[in-house]
């Protein structure tokens, strides 16, 4: 047993395949050189808009995967984010860069503030609760006048494009570059995170708690550490998106719908996964702006129709989400166990 | 020397007394075994040392600190640990990544956590499986993780509820001789036992408990021979 002893003690700590790493290293490649082979807006608005959500999933995977509360409002940290560096420039000129700092200091707070009382709660208590904190969101800004109320902040346009005030008029380019440098940032911090002792510590409270108390881990405090760090990683999509869109208002940006979709797209992808969110949004986002495409105004609504078609399907056939369709080998290693 | 004291213990669900005036002591390096019928209050005395439920009334004196009122991890930070009579595995986690999160109670690298938990893993004979999912293990083997994982804390004290339950009967010396040789190894023990060849065999002193009272305690020879132990569990052979 000794030298099967030292033989693992010399084994890599992150076994992480070579197919993968082969993957990763393409698809980031694909990703960095697409602009260049000038595709058309709409094709750029696309990858942004996965980009985007897979952010968001992500974060909601932090928070309901890596340690298992299921958050129904946290659309409300993407909110957070959107406004608070909308208002600093409009207000006060100070650059989104600084913003988006703001904004994830801001939403972290509000996750620890909210996430003390409400993380005592479990399960569905605490799933009804992130809803309705998700809800009275939207109902504060609608009527705070210092915000704009109802009809919100239009943030002011600059003359020329600026990487200053983050504002691109004459292509999408800068924004996909933009949103595609937060969601590897993301990805790879999410990565470290699942693989660090808080990681580790936050799947023994996801598994058992009792088991995990009885190791020293202090539950409250780590589900509270997990709600602030996927709060952190929502709130810089908001700002983004604030600056992509350049209006923010509660109806878009303290959307319920925001909070649904994200779960969707993760339990559709993978719950728990570090790529589950990833390839749910693949699939979800084209079928979203396809139909969007398609059917106009009116027909707005087919996409949630699929959602919940293809949701059904995926609870009935593949309860594990769509990533348990890969080869065993190499889901395993990759998954946030 | 006393590691543990117990004073007075006393908890009650409804109308249910399930342990009333407990009071024992566990001496450092000692294996205490308790034992009782079902339903006598041990598992129960498990959570209120452990914090896991709160004492009505009592103390609980831990290394010179009043445990009493302390949450479960706090609990543990202060070296004891624990496995449970229902097995807690982190199932979807690896057999190494199980001792791992025990051995974070102690480490923040993640390689001295993982030469740590493979250290203990070979020290409990399982680390051909340490790649393998704990759903994966059979029952004895889920035994010896949990307290794998239970040493990685570095514990003073390791309470064990039913480690030889559910087992079949090849596997139980394996796991009894592990026990020996964490005792061995210098940590205090309490185990809760329903195999009473077992409990003789291991135990230097037992605690038997009844309606969540504690009807005797003492050494192993004299608790096999205390009327109370024997009317309430061990039975008696009837020479007709």
């Amino acid at each position: 047993m000794e030298n099967l002893l030292t033989h693992a003690k010399q084994e890599p700590v992150w076994n992480t395949s070579k197919e993968i790493i082969s993957l990763l290293g393409l698809l980031s490649f694909f990703l960095i050189v697409f602009p260049l082979f000038g595709p058309s807006p709409f094709y750029l608005h696309l990858m942004i808009m996965i980009f985007m959500y897979a952010v968001m999933s992500q974060s909601w995977n932090v928070i309901a995967g890596l340690s298992g509360q299921i958050s129904l409002g946290h659309g409300a940290f993407f909110g957070i984010g959107a406004y608070t560096s909308s208002f600093l420039y409009v207000q006060y000129g100070v650059t989104p860069w600084l913003g988006i700092l703001a904004g994830m200091l801001f939403a972290a707070l509000v996750a620890i503030s909210i996430g003390i009382p409400m993380l005592r709660l479990s399960g569905h208590y605490f799933a009804i609760a992130t809803l309705l904190i998700g809800i009275s969101f939207q109902v504060v800004f609608q009527r705070w006048e210092m915000v704009g109320a109802a009809s919100g902040l239009w943030i002011p346009l600059t003359e020329e494009s600026s990487w200053f005030a983050l504002q691109f008029h004459d292509s999408k380019v800068p924004y996909y570059y933009l949103f595609l440098g937060f969601f590897i940032l993301s990805y790879l911090s999410v990565w470290r995170l699942s693989t660090s002792k808080i990681g580790f510590r936050l799947r023994a409270v996801r598994d058992d708690y009792q088991a995990a108390s009885s190791l020293g881990i202090a539950i409250s405090k780590y589900k509270i550490i997990a709600f602030a760090i996927s709060a952190v990683i929502m709130a810089p999509m908001g700002s983004l998106f604030a600056q992509y869109i350049l209006i923010v208002d509660p109806d878009r940006m303290f959307n319920l719908e925001i909070s649904i979709i994200v779960l969707l797209m993760t339990v559709l992808g993978g719950i728990g996964n570090i790529w589950g969110p990833l390839i749910g949004v693949a699939i979800l986002i084209p079928i979203s702006e396809y139909t969007r495409i398609y059917f106009g105004g009116t027909g707005g609504a087919i996409d949630l129709i699929f959602y919940g078609l293809i949701l059904m399907l995926i609870c009935v056939f593949r309860p594990a989400g769509l990533i348990s369709l890969l080869p065993k080998h190499l889901i395993e290693r990759e998954k946030q166990r | 020397m006393s590691i543990l004291s117990v004073e007075n213990l006393g908890k009650s669900f409804g109308g249910i007394r399930a342990n009333h005036d407990i009071s024992f002591t566990v001496d450092q390096g000692e294996i205490l075994g308790i034992i009782g019928p079902n339903g006598a209050g041990k598992s129960t005395l498990f959570d209120l040392i452990t914090g896991y439920t709160r004492a009505d009334t009592g103390k609980v004196t831990f290394d010179g600190n009043d445990i009493t009122r302390l949450r479960p991890d706090k609990i543990s930070n202060l070296a004891i640990g624990r496995t449970f009579q229902k097995l807690k595995p982190f199932a979807d986690l690896t057999l190494l990544e199980n001792v791992m999160i025990g051995a974070f109670a102690k480490e923040t690298d993640i390689k001295a956590a993982r030469d740590k938990a493979l250290e203990i893993i070979d020290f409990v004979d399982l680390i051909e499986k340490r790649h393998h999912f704990a759903r994966e293990l059979s029952t004895g083997q889920r035994k010896r993780l949990e307290l794998a994982r239970a040493m990685a804390i570095e514990p003073k004290l390791l309470l064990m509820d039913e480690v030889t339950g559910g087992v079949d009967q090849k596997t139980i010396p394996g796991l009894v001789e592990l026990i020996l040789k964490m005792k061995a190894s210098g940590v205090t023990i309490a185990t809760i036992e329903h195999n009473i060849n077992i409990i003789m065999e291991i135990s230097d002193n037992i605690l038997a408990l009844d309606q969540g009272q504690n009807i005797a305690y003492g050494k192993p020879k004299d608790i096999q021979n205390n009327e109370q132990v024997i009317d309430a569990y061990l039975g008696r052979v009837d020479v007709a």
